[in-house]
């Protein structure tokens, strides 16, 4: 699987990628061959060892299987290309994510957008995610101190240029309770106070909002980054059980009024390399074993942060694109409401218009969300990422809409379709009249 | 349609109540009110802007530490140094090799042997990801904790310099001076409008092996993040702390910023008392 694995830097860091070029196309060409069906019997990391293993062998769905039992991975890429949407929602459960990773490595991008493109994954919490010519987005209003005004001003510009119906939602620059609460306050007072059909969350470790859940704080969705083997989510101090309670105390607060699909997920390839715990598997087929572990929990949001790890493990622009298509196509394969960010570091080989081509691949490719970060430069995690205005374009070129009942709040708020707006023209509508009262009290301070 | 670069908030009070767009800006040095052209497009002003700072983290990013500039400007402070390098042999290698930026050129271990110091608190400065923030802070950094260091009654230095180094180099090169604890002051991954910020990275008893749980970290440290005398302050308190412990990383925790914050009152209008506490950037030098 490593040898067949396209170019990239954290599998020759780990000393596992093909030597040549030429070894690696013989390794697809094998890999091409093996019956499908070997991936339920030949587990890369051992069944005894491993509980994501065991999630994932545990889980499989034979009869969603059967469609494509009899075939080798070229044959199932084959299939793939041909398959129908139904065909491709009915086959999902039957898919573990070592198949999807295997097929997506003798894949071209064009091959990984036309089958992302045609896989159909609806999720809900107060509004309706990945409806068919929809694109949502994060509103990512991060602050270096988490500051509550600084963090209302990109709230308040986000919604202005229509980013926000995948979630409103703050990495936290100290992963502590009660700042964790005030960020948690503050998002759930604008939402409630303009009535925003959308959901907010505070990116912070499971255990301090499972802690911010039984301090009684306002919680929507529960996020945790995972990764693909027990040893790496260990790690990052959690394991299925600890996941599966924080679901529990998450469906509790019923704060769902669409689907209680309540938790948002993010990876990234080579989160497990990097916490030494890859088990010599290459990063691409660990990304995809970390969507194993999402999907039993029926997520609102995953994302790959695709760009974030930095260049030794995807070195450039064309390996953070090549990566982030395959994370899309092997999410949505297994069912997934599959948002990337698309992003990079400043000491990676990168720069705004390898962002723009993977945004535009991503949106042809049907991507249910992207992130929404003013002027596409989070001023706390330090990375580029996409921009309200990077949505927009996306939105604007490909005839993509918000969520369906973000996009009526966006009617009703007079803020839908606006063109050529000045930064120092007056605010339009309710929120910018709002706004005009003063941000305390609009974040309720 | 202009929309002014973003950058620090404009000068003067916020307005009581944002009445136009760009009133946002204000409250945030993210770059929110760039205007809007056409459907979606950012207007030029915005997006040269955004080129300039990338352009600027770029060159940050492919800097070299400038050695003797660097040794000059300590000497100049009454601080004599010796100067290592990994063996990471160039840019390229350090950015796709994290690991050889962990290691010590075999070759550099003479000049260290030349300079041991049982049971001192020794110092190293690395490039990292960032020559520019070691060559602006890392001297008057490191004068003021020596100073207090001496006024504290623990032994202090020597001081080497790294060229290509990550965190853990620090580690081999306290080992090799047989220090009580090392302080790598490293060059952080340059955001788009910091590109000179400096961590400091705590180890009690280096030695190679030591993982990431086992240190203490103060992020974001430049004028317009953690200054240099917050820093300084906190950075003391914690080398005493681990001295008087023996111990670093999670079983030494940073109690003192928390208490600061508590006599302050804890008001979350000033957010200079959280910085230290951000974790941006984390991980990428070491």
């Amino acid at each position: 699987m490593a040898a067949a694995s396209p170019a990239r830097s954290g599998d020759a860091l780990a000393g596992i990628a093909a030597a040549s070029a030429a070894e690696r196309v013989a390794a697809q060409s094998a890999l091409a061959d093996l019956p499908l069906a070997h991936f339920l019997t030949e587990a890369l990391i051992p069944y005894e060892q491993d509980e994501v293993t065991r999630l994932i062998q545990d889980g499989h769905n034979r009869a969603a299987f059967a469609p494509v039992a009899s075939l080798t991975v070229g044959g199932f890429r084959d299939w793939l290309l041909g398959a129908s949407p139904a065909a491709l929602t009915a086959l999902a459960p039957g898919i573990i994510p070592e198949m999807a990773a295997a097929v997506s490595k003798i894949m071209r991008l064009q091959d990984l957008v036309s089958v992302a493109a045609r896989c159909r994954v609806v999720s809900g919490f107060r509004n309706t995610l990945g409806l068919p010519g929809t694109l949502s987005v994060r509103l990512q209003p991060n602050h270096p101190t988490d500051d509550p005004a600084g963090v209302a001003a990109s709230l308040i510009d986000g919604l202005m240029l229509g980013a926000g119906d995948a979630v409103l939602g703050v990495n936290p620059a100290t992963d502590s309770v009660p700042a964790t609460i005030e960020l948690l306050r503050l998002l759930d007072t604008v939402r409630a106070r303009f009535d925003i059909p959308t959901q907010t969350c505070v990116l912070a470790h499971v255990t301090t909002t499972l802690r911010c859940i039984e301090a009684g704080a306002p919680v929507d969705l529960v996020f945790q980054s995972i990764a693909g083997t027990e040893a790496a989510n260990r790690s990052f101090g959690i394991d299925l059980a600890l996941l599966a309670e924080a679901r529990a105390a998450a469906l509790a607060q019923a704060r769902y009024s669409v689907a209680p699909n309540v938790m948002y997920f993010e990876t990234g390839q080579g989160s497990a390399l990097s916490a030494d715990a890859h088990h010599g598997v290459d990063q691409q087929t660990l990304e995809a074993r970390a969507y194993g572990v999402a999907r039993v929990f029926a997520p609102l949001l995953v994302n790959s942060v695709v760009g974030f790890i930095g260049p030794e493990y995807l070195y450039d622009g064309k390996q953070i694109t090549r990566a982030g298509l395959e994370d899309h196509f092997c999410g949505k394969l297994l069912g997934l409401p599959m948002g990337v960010d698309i992003c990079y570091t400043n000491h990676a080989e990168a720069d705004q218009d390898d962002m723009d081509a993977l945004l535009t691949l991503l949106g042809v490719a049907g991507i249910t969300f992207i992130m929404g970060v003013p002027g596409a430069d989070d001023v706390m995690l330090s990375y580029q990422s996409t921009s309200f205005h990077d949505a927009l374009y996306i939105r604007s070129v490909l005839g993509r809409r918000p969520a369906p009942e973000f996009a009526a709040w966006l009617a009703r708020m007079g803020i839908d379709g606006a063109e050529g707006l000045r930064a120092d023209a007056a605010l339009p509508g309710p929120l910018g009249r709002a706004l005009g009262q003063g941000l305390a009290g609009l974040i309720g301070a | 349609m202009s929309a002014p670069p973003a950058g620090p908030p404009p000068a003067g009070p916020p307005p009581a109540g944002p009445r136009l767009w760009r009133d946002l800006r204000h409250f945030t040095a993210a770059r929110v009110a760039l205007g809007r052209v056409g459907a979606a497009g950012l207007p030029t002003p915005a997006h040269l802007a955004f080129q300039a700072a990338h352009a600027a983290a770029r060159d940050a990013v492919h800097a070299a530490l400038d050695g003797p500039a660097l040794a000059a400007d300590l000497a100049a402070r009454g601080i004599a140094s010796v100067t290592v390098r990994s063996l990471a042999p160039d840019r390229r290698s350090y950015l796709l090799r994290p690991d050889l930026g962990r290691m010590l050129d075999p070759a550099c271990l003479p000049a260290l042997d030349a300079v041991r110091a049982p049971g001192s608190v020794a110092f190293l400065l690395a490039d990292g990801l960032s020559a520019l923030a070691v060559a602006r802070h890392a001297p008057a950094l490191t004068a003021a904790l020596i100073a207090g260091l001496g006024r504290a009654g623990i032994a202090a230095g020597p001081v080497v310099l790294a060229h290509q180094g990550r965190v853990a180099l620090g580690d081999k090169v306290g080992a090799a001076l047989g220090a009580a604890a090392i302080v790598v002051l490293i060059g952080e991954r340059p955001g788009l409008s910091t590109a000179d910020s400096l961590g400091a990275y705590l180890t009690w008893a280096p030695q190679p092996g030591r993982n990431d749980a086992e240190r203490n970290c103060v992020s974001n440290i430049r004028p317009e993040g953690l200054d240099l005398p917050d820093a300084a302050a906190k950075l003391l308190w914690l080398i005493a702390a681990m001295c008087e412990r023996r111990i670093s990383g999670v079983g030494l925790k940073d109690e003192q910023p928390m208490a600061a914050r508590l006599a302050a009152g804890g008001h979350p209008e000033k957010p200079a008392s959280r910085a230290a506490d951000a974790f941006p950037r984390i991980g990428d030098s070491r």
